[in-house]
Order: C-alpha cells, then sequence, then structure tokens
C-alpha cells in the first residue's frame, strides 16, 4: 500500500507467496510467536506488554473523574489513542497523530466500544455529576509488522489488568490503587488479513504491510460474533474471499485469546 | 516534630542510589538502542541515523547534527494522565539533553546528516531526564557512532537539612509527604550528568532553594553516583557483544 516500495521486492514477495514462504520463512497463516506481560507500568493503573516477534507494543490505562456528557448523563468515558512514537520504527515522524496511528486508535477503540466489553453505565459513579473517564494508550516499542492486531490484544489485556484507583474529595487519589478491577464484558481481539496480489497473509512485516494491497481487519469476541470491520487498501475483495478471511480471523482471535488471563 | 531528614522514604542511605537495571539492544528496528532503569523510572532510547537531514535548511555541511526527543508516555505520570505530544518542558529537557551528549559524540563524518534519539518513558518516580541521559548514551554507543566517553546522570538534591542521591517524586515533594514538619522546609533538586571518566559536568540544573556550599557536596555527591552509573551501562554494552556470557 506505498508507493515507496520497490517493485522489485514486491516481486520477491510474490514469488515467495506462490510458494507459500514468506521473507521470513514462515507459511501464509502462520502467526509469531506471542507473549502478553502484565501490570509493566506502575504509573498506570492497568498495563501490559505483547510481544509478536521482534514487534513490542506497550497499553497503559489512565482513568480519572469527570462530569458525563449532558446526553449520557450516566455513562462513563472510553477513549483509545495510539501514539507510534518514532522510537519504534524509522517510519514514524515527530508531530500530531499521522493516518495510520488515527486509524490503529480507531480501530481498536471501535472493537471495544461496540462489543460493550467496557459497559459505559458501569463507570457511573454519580447520574449528572461524576463518571470515570477510562483512557488506553497504545505506544509501540518496535514496530516490526503486525500493529494493527497487537493494538488492539494489547489494549484489552491492559483493561483486563485495571484497578480503580481510590477516590479522594471527589477526585482519583492515584496514590492508592483500590482492589476493585475494571469490569470486561468480553474480549474483542482485532484480527488483519492482507491481501498481496491473490495470496492471503497474517501477522504481517513491514515489507509485507508495505507491499499489502488490501487488508480487512475482522474482530470477534469469544462467542464469534463480529464487532468491528475494516477493509484497507484499494484492490476489491470478492464476498467469497471476505467470508474465507472471517473464517482465518475467527481461527486467530481463538488462539490469541488463550493468551490472555 | 522531625529536625531533619536523617531517615529516607524507602530507607536508603544519603548517597545511596535506587536499585539499578540496564539492557543494551531492546528496539530491534533502532541503529541503537537501550533501555535504563533506576528504581520506577524507566527510559528507553533508540537511535536512528546518521541519516538525511530534513528540512534542508537545517542541514550542516561541517558535520552531522544530534537531536534529542524526550516523551513522557502518556500513563507514566505520577498523577492523571500526560497529555502526548510536545510541551514547554519536553522541548527544554530535549534541549538539554542534547547538549549533555553532544560532547562526547563525534559527527564530523556525516555532513548534513541527523543523529535523532528518541526517549520515552513507560513510567516515572522523578529523575527522568537522567534516566533518559543514561540510557541515550548507551544507545549512541549501541549504535556504533565514535564516542569518547559515556554519559551518566543523576539528581542529587537537597532535602529539609542535607544532600541526598537520587530523589524520588516523594522527596521532590517533601514538604507534602513528610509527617510532623512545623513549617515548610527547603527542597532542592539538582540533576547533574558527568563524562563518565573525566566527571566534567555536562548537565547542571536545578529547582529549589540550597546554600554554595550543600552545592559543592551536590556536584561531589553527582560525580561519584555517574561513576558507579558508568559501570552499570559498561556491563550493558558488554553483555550486548558477548552474548550475556560475562
Amino acid at each position: 500500500m506505498n508507493a515507496n516500495l520497490m517493485n522489485t521486492t514486491k516481486e520477491h514477495i510474490l514469488r515467495g507467496l506462490d510458494a507459500n514462504v514468506r521473507l521470513d520463512g514462515r507459511k501464509k497463516e502462520d502467526y509469531r510467536a506471542v507473549s502478553i506481560e502484565y501490570d509493566v507500568s506502575k504509573s498506570a493503573e492497568g498495563s501490559a506488554r505483547v510481544r509478536c516477534g521482534q514487534t513490542e507494543v506497550l497499553a497503559g490505562v489512565k482513568m480519572a473523574i469527570e462530569e458525563p456528557y449532558p446526553d449520557t448523563p450516566d455513562k462513563g468515558n472510553l477513549m483509545v489513542n495510539a501514539e507510534l512514537s518514532p522510537l519504534s520504527s524509522p517510519e514514524f515522524e515527530t508531530g500530531p497523530p499521522s493516518d495510520w496511528g488515527i486509524e490503529v486508535a480507531r480501530i481498536t477503540d471501535r472493537g471495544i466500544r461496540e462489543s460493550h466489553a467496557l459497559m459505559p453505565s458501569t463507570l457511573c459513579i454519580e447520574s449528572g455529576k461524576a463518571v470515570w473517564s477510562v483512557s488506553v494508550d497504545v505506544v509501540p516499542i518496535c514496530d516490526s509488522g503486525n500493529l494493527l492486531d497487537m493494538a488492539g490484544l494489547v489494549s484489552i489485556a491492559a483493561l483486563s489488568h485495571a484497578h480503580y484507583p481510590g477516590v479522594k474529595d471527589g477526585n482519583a487519589d492515584y496514590g492508592t490503587r483500590t482492589d476493585k478491577k475494571l469490569k470486561l464484558e468480553s474480549t474483542p481481539l482485532p484480527v488483519t488479513v492482507w491481501a498481496i496480489g491473490k495470496h492471503f497473509i497474517i501477522d504481517p512485516l513491514p515489507e509485507e504491510e508495505k507491499a499489502a494491497d488490501a487488508r480487512l481487519t475482522i474482530t470477534t469476541t469469544a462467542d464469534g460474533t463480529i464487532v468491528a470491520l475494516q477493509k484497507g487498501g484499494s484492490m476489491p475483495l470478492k464476498s467469497e474471499q471476505i467470508n474465507d478471511m472471517v473464517k482465518l480471523a475467527l481461527r486467530v482471535a481463538k488462539d490469541l485469546r488463550h493468551k490472555l488471563h | 516534630m522531625i529536625m531533619g531528614y536523617d531517615k529516607r522514604f524507602d530507607g536508603r542511605k544519603q548517597y545511596e542510589m535506587r536499585p539499578m537495571s540496564a539492557k543494551v539492544g531492546v528496539v530491534p528496528r533502532a541503529d541503537g538502542s537501550a533501555m535504563f532503569q533506576i528504581g520506577k523510572t524507566t527510559a528507553i532510547a533508540a537511535v536512528y541515523g546518521p541519516r538525511d537531514l530534513h528540512p534542508k535548511f537545517l542541514q550542516n555541511p561541517r558535520g552531522g547534527l544530534l537531536r534529542c526527543h524526550y516523551s513522557m508516555m502518556p500513563f507514566s505520570g505520577h498523577g492523571e494522565r500526560v497529555r502526548p505530544g510536545q510541551n514547554r518542558r519536553a522541548k527544554e529537557i530535549s534541549r538539554v539533553m542534547e547538549a549533555s551528549l553532544r560532547g562526547v559524540v563525534d559527527l564530523n563524518a556525516f555532513p548534513n546528516a541527523v543523529v535523532d534519539v528518541f526517549i520515552e518513558l513507560p513510567q516515572t518516580d522523578a529523575g527522568t531526564r537522567c534516566a533518559g541521559i543514561c540510557a541515550a548514551s548507551m544507545a549512541l554507543a549501541d549504535a556504533g557512532l565514535d564516542m569518547k566517553d559515556m554519559v551518566a546522570a543523576v539528581s542529587a538534591g537537597f532535602v529539609h537539612d542535607r544532600i541526598v542521591a537520587d530523589l524520588t517524586y516523594e522527596e521532590e515533594h517533601y514538604n507534602e509527604f513528610a509527617k510532623g514538619l512545623k513549617e515548610e522546609v527547603h527542597v532542592a533538586d539538582i540533576p547533574i550528568a558527568c563524562q563518565v571518566s573525566n566527571g566534567e559536568i555536562v548537565l547542571l540544573q536545578m529547582d529549589g532553594k540550597v546554600s554554595a556550599e550543600f552545592l559543592a557536596e551536590a556536584l561531589e555527591v553527582g560525580k561519584k553516583a555517574c561513576a558507579e552509573i558508568g559501570e552499570v551501562q559498561r556491563k550493558a554494552l558488554k553483555e550486548r557483544f558477548t552474548g550475556g556470557s560475562l
């Protein structure tokens, strides 16, 4: 999806895929080893680190007491943000969030929101007066591909281990951490299937992401419900292809879900 | 009532630093990288370059430019979420970090190029610029750039009636956290960075109030502490290139 990629690299990737061999020797539907660690930042109310091959992504949850919006007086707020730090890739720049950063954040946000993983009503402290506002910040340490799926996974991991801070004079008391955990109703996980020519792969390397003609992110919950979709890239997809992509995404999400605890 | 700061909040001795750990090569995509942790303050630094410098008017035909970019992760603060993006504090810290490192890195062989050092902090408990400098120095070495020395940094501080090494957040806010104080007492935070081998000071700042005598003591404490940090940095760099079999 990037014009800067040399045509020769794309041809090389395609020739490999014809023989079901990828740049790092994996097959098309192989996912790199994924591991999750919790509570990696003592400053956050909840945090996690995921690794997928050389890709490493952190997420931290911060909570604050705010006034609810007038039209939703008994509902708390959720915000997901991705800070694509130039620390993590030579391709990221300093400055305001890039289009890619915004898309990563919004796809992650949509999965959590639409699955009702975090019920906004459980975040109400006093109707019309005070609600919890939950912020999830995703920060890659090393982007060696597959940021979309990892942003979703690390966000759920961080949220699932978040504890409410104490409350003092109507404000959050960040010096204390209560035993009460944030309640998650489900575990929506995005899996992105990338199309390069006629081939479909998952868990791409950066070169594969650049060579891709289309991608489809499919976010699903444990019961197999699809809660968010996002197609990227300009190549059209046939409905049969999409059905196959969904099947693949469901299978992969199930494996990823086993890594959570 | 308490007469002085004779017992540190976390039980450390007066000149004792918090436990440290360091690791080199933590960001595989970068040209050099390192992590430095002191207490609950963790800094990750990644070096990219020498590479093309844009905008072009910044280019210097006599040599390369060293740029630092300091950033706290939004969830890394002591209180509320830290709004991401550049702010005045981050900008100033980035500039003093650059100044502390520029003297040890030789970029004369890279006209018109830039070496970018990105520093991110996932969790903090004071001393972030110092931890950032310690990580950045190792990351520059890991990137294989010509360096004549390492740079280490630590904050010395004046708390109540004495100089202590490596302040925590609670010590920086001593008046808020100390129990039984009759009146507000002086607290000063003095970040110091030294070139490790000769102890020359390349960063010096201070917030607070302190006498000339105590400042002189702080400088000596800082120098000794930086020498100790230098050992941690050296060990981490050696481990990187011997596969940990040291």
